[in-house]
């Protein structure tokens, strides 16, 4: 199976500020990938390095087995809809699907009109008099009739109320339903991707912590509770993902593909939130890269 | 990629457009009276020959209307780099529609080329088409006007011929790299302003007096070359002698140095400034420079100076270079035309995103 997206010790640098470092990913066609992290992880560095707006400063980065934006061709196989879904204020509706239409070979005209129809958009209306719910799905419309082989979303929802966030998202799993394609999307609320994602990178301060399929993940990673322990006490198969210490009672987050068989430990299931947010947990990253580093 | 250039360029071409129309139904209108005022005056004049007279009452006549389209054909380049060139780009940075456009199915490169090509035609078919149009109307003004407005003059030279064009296509250009680079339409307007004006300033000032080695000559004072001669009434005092910044025999030349030259060769100081150069030589108590002397008043007082051997030295470019000049300015802009199409490609293919 090909990839839909590969990076290889990719970073970009801005000023004397690393963005994004030591991004090394591979993630498979046919998937619907939730970025997540923190504001300011580097999320919209990644998605832009991969539809080719920025160049990497260091690394390697290939999108369906191309570089990014380097030629019409593959621009025309990625769909990108940027942060806050910018559309031409002065320009209508039909204008914006009249430009899709000019500027992309693989234009679905046919899917573009129904469905600024099926959301009842006028389509005489200028772009700049629409709400943010419907703006947002004008571009993403205009991201899903160029028919791309993936669609990479920046944070399309962040700005919109539940109900339109709820539409949106509905619209886009719809879409990928009917037309097999690949899709990456950022947000920094793992609401928004927990019943639309199979697949999670976890991006926190310009580095991936985790990366993988959502099923996967959350199989292998557990709540442990239990009397106050040390964290070298563990087995060296359990990665310590987060702990969290009380007098008497030690919770870990660990990674593990083997069962858990120590009987002092009441294990439970985590949910993706949890998940994400044991990865966020700022004072074990840094051990955890220490450990990386140390495998090495 | 043309069809949404368009869409984006049309209001302010529309705009342009009409007040295009208006100014070349205003010309068009006005034109042909003016031509035959002119010709029905030089025909009346040179019978008793009072042309001087008449070229000083027609060209004040329509001074106003001449100054105004001299510098609105002046100031249009400017209003294209500030209004089209500036914000071309800027417009998408800031509404982040950059982001939208550059990810359809081409390049940013070629985006560039046809809102670059597209919108810098106009720019210079508008120019161009204003300049030669003003040219045209103002002919039997630029025929009339004194040395200081006449068509060889750094400010009249630039708003005729074709130069516009090339002044439009540089301005265009130069508004949109400063654009991209400064990323923010107010800024840029104004840099783009500042940058453009200092370059127009600076260009006729240094540059274009040595386009062409100029003409230096001598003349003998007369009529033509010499503004006034004061011969001080009470006596005593050196008669003074003022330099009209004209070239005898060369009308409409641009003056670059204009000096009057003692008997033996050297400059005497003062002579085109307002101070008037004094001719020690001649004697104002006796012979043709004596007040109310028999073979006096200035034609007298000037023969004997011009027989001693005072000279006008002036070094010009003469009007018959204008359209010469006029193609190798247009030149130089189209060359720097191109060397700033250069750096905006490379600035948005290596250093904007």
């Amino acid at each position: 199976m090909t990839s839909a997206l590969q990076a290889q010790a990719l970073g970009k640098k801005y000023g004397k500020r690393w963005a994004l470092r030591e991004c090394t990913i591979d993630i498979p066609a046919g998937h619907v990938v939730g970025l997540v992290g923190p504001n300011g992880a580097g999320k919209t560095t990644l998605l832009k390095l991969a539809g080719g707006q920025l160049q990497p400063t260091a690394g390697d980065i290939t999108v369906l087995g191309g570089r990014p934006g380097s030629t019409p061709a593959q621009l025309a196989k990625v769909g990108f809809v940027a942060q806050d879904t910018p559309v031409y204020a002065g320009l209508t509706v039909a204008e914006h699907l009249r430009l899709g239409a000019r500027l992309n070979p693989r234009w679905d005209a046919t899917m573009a009109r129904e469905r600024i129809a099926q959301l009842g958009l006028d389509s005489t209306r200028r772009a700049g008099k629409l709400s943010g719910g419907q703006r947002a799905q004008l571009a993403l419309t205009l991201g899903l009739a160029k028919r791309p082989e993936l669609l990479i979303l920046d944070e399309p929802v962040a700005s919109l109320d539940p109900l339109a966030r709820h539409e949106f998202m509905q619209g886009l799993i719809e879409a990928t339903v009917e037309h097999q394609f690949s899709v990456v999307l950022s947000s920094h609320l793992v609401s928004d991707l927990e019943r639309t994602c199979d697949y999670l990178i976890v991006l926190v301060e310009s580095r991936v912590q985790v990366a993988g399929e959502v099923d996967e993940l959350l199989a292998t990673h557990h709540r442990l509770t239990g009397p106050r322990r040390d964290l070298d006490r563990l087995p060296a198969d359990q990665q310590v993902i987060s702990a969290r210490h009380t007098e008497q009672q030690s919770t870990f987050v660990v990674r593990t593909d083997a069962p858990i068989h120590d009987p002092a430990w009441t294990v439970t299931e985590l949910s993706l939130e949890d998940l994400v947010l044991a990865y966020m947990d700022k004072q074990t990253a840094d051990n955890r890269r220490a450990a990386l580093e140390v495998q090495r | 990629m043309i069809w949404l250039t368009w869409r984006q360029f049309r209001g302010s071409a529309a705009m342009m457009a009409a007040v295009l129309i208006v100014l070349a139904v205003a010309l068009a209108a006005t034109g042909p009276g003016l031509v035959s005022a002119y010709s029905a005056g030089i025909a009346d004049c040179t019978k008793d020959n009072t042309c001087d007279h008449f070229y000083n009452v027609f060209f004040n006549e329509y001074n106003l209307p001449f100054m105004a389209l001299t510098l609105a054909v002046l100031i249009l380049p400017a209003v294209v780099g500030i209004f089209w060139g500036a914000p071309l780009i800027t417009r998408e940075l800031e509404a982040g529609t950059y982001l939208l456009v550059w990810n359809q199915s081409i390049t940013r490169g070629r985006w560039l080329t046809v809102k670059l090509g597209l919108t810098g035609l106009v720019a210079m078919a508008v120019a161009g088409l204003c300049g030669l149009m003003v040219t045209w109307w103002s002919d039997p003004l630029d025929e009339s006007a004194t040395e200081s407005m006449a068509l060889m003059a750094p400010l009249v030279f630039s708003a005729r011929g074709i130069a516009p064009m090339g002044y439009a296509a540089f301005a265009f250009v130069l508004g949109v790299t400063v654009g991209m680079v400064v990323r923010r339409t107010l800024p840029a307007m104004a840099l783009t302003l500042a940058a453009f004006a200092a370059i127009q300033l600076a260009l006729p000032a240094t540059a274009r007096p040595h386009l062409m080695a100029p003409v230096t000559a001598t003349f003998q004072l007369g009529r033509a070359n010499i503004d006034s001669l004061n011969i001080d009434r009470e006596g005593g005092g050196a008669p003074r002698l003022f330099l009209r910044e004209a070239v005898p025999g060369h009308p409409g030349s641009w003056v670059l140095t204009n000096e009057l030259l003692d008997p033996s060769g050297r400059v005497i100081s003062g002579g085109s400034s307002g101070t008037g150069a004094l001719i020690n030589n001649v004697s104002s108590t006796s012979g043709p420079c004596k007040p109310s002397s028999a073979a006096g008043g200035e034609d007298g007082c000037l023969g004997e100076i011009n027989r001693l051997g005072y000279r006008q030295q002036v070094t010009y470019q003469p009007l018959e270079r204008f359209w010469l000049f006029q193609w190798i300015e247009t030149g130089i802009y189209a060359l720097l035309t191109v060397g700033m199409t250069w750096l905006s490609f490379w600035w948005i293919r290596r250093r904007l995103s």
